[in-house]
């Protein structure tokens, strides 16, 4: 009697051991058979994965796309967009994010996806100028009438002046803008390494407000009011000082850097969702007069020279700017300044 | 003992038992050992090095510092929250009873970006503290005020349901007997939440200790003021794809928090022990 009850028991254990596993076997079977599914159907559908202060631009873009290729090909096609740190988000595609094209803020997070075997190596040279249609760079916002007088990089040292400005272990902003403050403190102190970090160091300390990403730095520092001055993309800033034009004003360092946020084909994914000709067309366009217009009218910096011309009113073009390759290239630069160890810990944890 | 399972009313300990081990593989087992394999893959010198790390021992402090006052405040209050809940009735009484849970169902951003606007120095109620001198967001009184958020309901969700069993007669036999309204609270009442106020205690506590949400819109994450949070760390750690570091200082975390719940666990095992036997 006894021994016929246990093995009843096992039976039923079994039972609910691989009707739990049927269920999950189901469950993942959904799953795979639903991106099937939207991959035949009617309207296709491409992600962007991109950075923190992209959102308004891509919505005016996506719309811009979707008329320009259903007039063309006929096909209606769907956007999906999503917006984060650039760090974060080039991990969430490793991880397995099913982005068809990313648009990040620097070349360093689009290697980190391709070394994870999701993009092909020679991405940099499928669309011009190293797969960047716009570029971008690093300014700073004060509050109106300027009343901590900060006119360049030695400004923002000075005791008392409170910078808001996020975290270069997860913006890519604030990467450009570390290195930015330190091609200035090269340039001013003759390239004496003890200098410039003594530099950094002290601009550093002013900084109160960390965010992690861009977006929520110009949070703090417009909505909660915080600190005077802002280090960030020139492209929050100008919309910034369009939205609210009697609160802010831009101010252009003497120095600042060529910041290029670049683009590509997720192709792992692409393939897979058979949207890869979508994916091309859809980042080739940026390039297109009406692409590079709204990339102008959004405060990013057109690639096409006449286009940005148009714009002139809107960037001072007369800033000196450096570029990574200044650095090295960004290997370089990250195990140099940002990598655990680097520069950045070392001047920050002082 | 063994297996008496047969005699139950409700038949079906084997699907349920299934389930339960399914479940608690998939869902905690299962990824809190690739926790344990991640950080494994690094040498025994390389992960002190790591968790040593002056930055990461400084979030590590102000983690655990933080969230263990935010759980003691959460014990007071909490405690007087449940205490009105329970025995007083007015108009309003249900509403507010919802409102406890409100936390839970709130997306941690959406608390932190909430909080950190209304008590920033131009915030509705930040703005007058200021004027007290002191301010609240981007300081550890922020980082407090977002973790006292998010830990009350469950130590008023642990003491409630005590507090409603608690059989007024012990109250008024202590008070029969001579007993001091303080006395008949300490002695009396508190000695037989204390369970339930550890079982929320500890809760809380864990709950804070790996809070991220509504954490880092606060708290300004500013290593200089040491207002970095271990959760945040851990994420800066992961957006650099630093998977080793990430998951040693987790399982760091992984093993306080641990820790602190066999601690509550062992007192109230003590507890229910000594009632037991009287």
């Amino acid at each position: 009697m006894h021994s016929v009850m246990n093995k009843k028991t096992i039976l039923k254990r079994g039972l609910a051991l691989s009707l739990a596993a049927v269920l999950i076997g189901s469950l993942s079977a959904c799953g795979s058979s639903s991106t099937e599914e939207s991959a035949s159907s009617e309207a296709l559908t491409i992600t962007n994965v991109s950075y923190d202060p992209t959102r308004e631009l891509y919505q005016a873009y996506n719309e811009a796309f979707v008329a320009h290729y259903q007039e063309e090909t006929g096909q209606t096609v769907e956007i999906i967009q999503s917006h984060g740190g650039s760090g974060g988000q080039a991990r969430s595609v490793v991880e397995g994010a099913d982005a068809d094209v990313v648009t990040l803020a620097l070349a360093h997070d689009i290697t980190l996806i391709e070394q994870a075997g999701l993009i092909e190596p020679d991405w940099i040279s499928e669309f011009e100028g190293n797969s960047s249609p716009y570029t971008s760079t690093i300014v700073f916002l004060v509050r109106k009438g300027n009343p901590k007088n900060i006119t360049d990089w030695d400004s923002l040292v000075q005791d008392g002046v409170e910078i808001i400005h996020p975290d270069p272990k997860s913006s890519g902003a604030a990467c450009w803008g570390f290195l930015a403050a330190w091609y200035y403190a090269g340039q001013r102190f003759g390239g004496d390494e003890a200098q410039m970090k003594e530099f950094v160091h002290d601009l550093y300390a002013n900084v109160t407000v960390m965010d992690s990403g861009a977006r929520g730095a110009t949070t703090t520092f417009v909505e909660n009011g915080q600190g005077d001055v802002l280090v960030s993309w020139e492209n929050e800033a100008i919309q910034t000082a369009e939205e609210y034009p009697d609160d802010y004003e831009i101010i252009t360092p003497s120095v600042s850097i060529l910041a290029q946020p670049s683009v590509a084909i997720v192709d792992e994914n692409a393939d897979k969702n058979g949207t890869q000709e979508l994916a091309h067309e859809y980042l080739a366009y940026l390039y297109s007069d009406e692409g590079q217009t709204i990339i102008g009218e959004h405060g990013y910096r057109p690639s096409n020279e006449a286009i940005l011309n148009q714009f002139a009113d809107k960037y001072n073009l007369d800033i000196n700017l450096c570029t990574i390759d200044d650095f090295g290239g960004w290997d370089a630069a990250y195990d140099k300044f940002f990598y655990d160890g680097g520069v950045f810990d070392e001047i920050y944890a002082q | 003992m063994r297996f008496t399972h047969s005699k139950r009313v409700i038949p079906g300990f084997g699907l349920t038992m299934g389930v339960t081990i399914a479940m608690l593989s998939l869902l905690i087992l299962i990824p809190l050992a690739s926790v344990f394999v991640y950080a494994f893959r690094m040498s025994a010198a390389d992960f002190l090095e790591t968790v040593t790390n002056s930055a990461v021992l400084y979030a590590f402090r102000t983690s655990i510092v933080c969230a263990l006052l935010a759980a003691l405040i959460n014990c007071v209050f909490g405690t007087i929250l449940a205490w009105v809940l329970v025995r007083y009735d007015f108009p309003g009484k249900r509403f507010l009873d919802g409102l406890i849970e409100l936390p839970f169902a709130l997306p941690t951003a959406v608390a932190g970006i909430t909080l950190s606007k209304m008590y920033s120095t131009t915030g509705i109620l930040g703005k007058p503290l200021a004027g007290l001198g002191i301010e609240v967001s981007y300081t550890h009184l922020g980082l407090l005020v977002a973790l006292v958020f998010i830990g009350i309901p469950f130590v008023v969700r642990a003491i409630q349901p005590v507090l409603e069993k608690l059989d007024p007669q012990y109250e008024e036999a202590a008070f029969i007997l001579g007993a001091s309204r303080r006395k008949t609270f300490f002695r009396i009442i508190l000695s037989e939440l204390r369970p339930a106020l550890l079982t929320g205690f500890g809760l809380a506590f864990a709950r804070g200790l790996g809070e991220y949400g509504s954490v880092i819109y606060i708290s300004g994450n500013s290593a200089k003021e040491h207002t970095q949070v271990v959760s945040y760390v851990i994420m800066q750690k992961l957006n650099y794809m630093d998977y080793a570091s990430a998951t040693s200082i987790a399982l760091i975390l992984l093993i306080i928090s641990f820790l602190m719940l066999l601690f509550v666990n062992m007192v109230q095992v003590r507890q229910s022990k000594r009632t037991n036997a009287v």
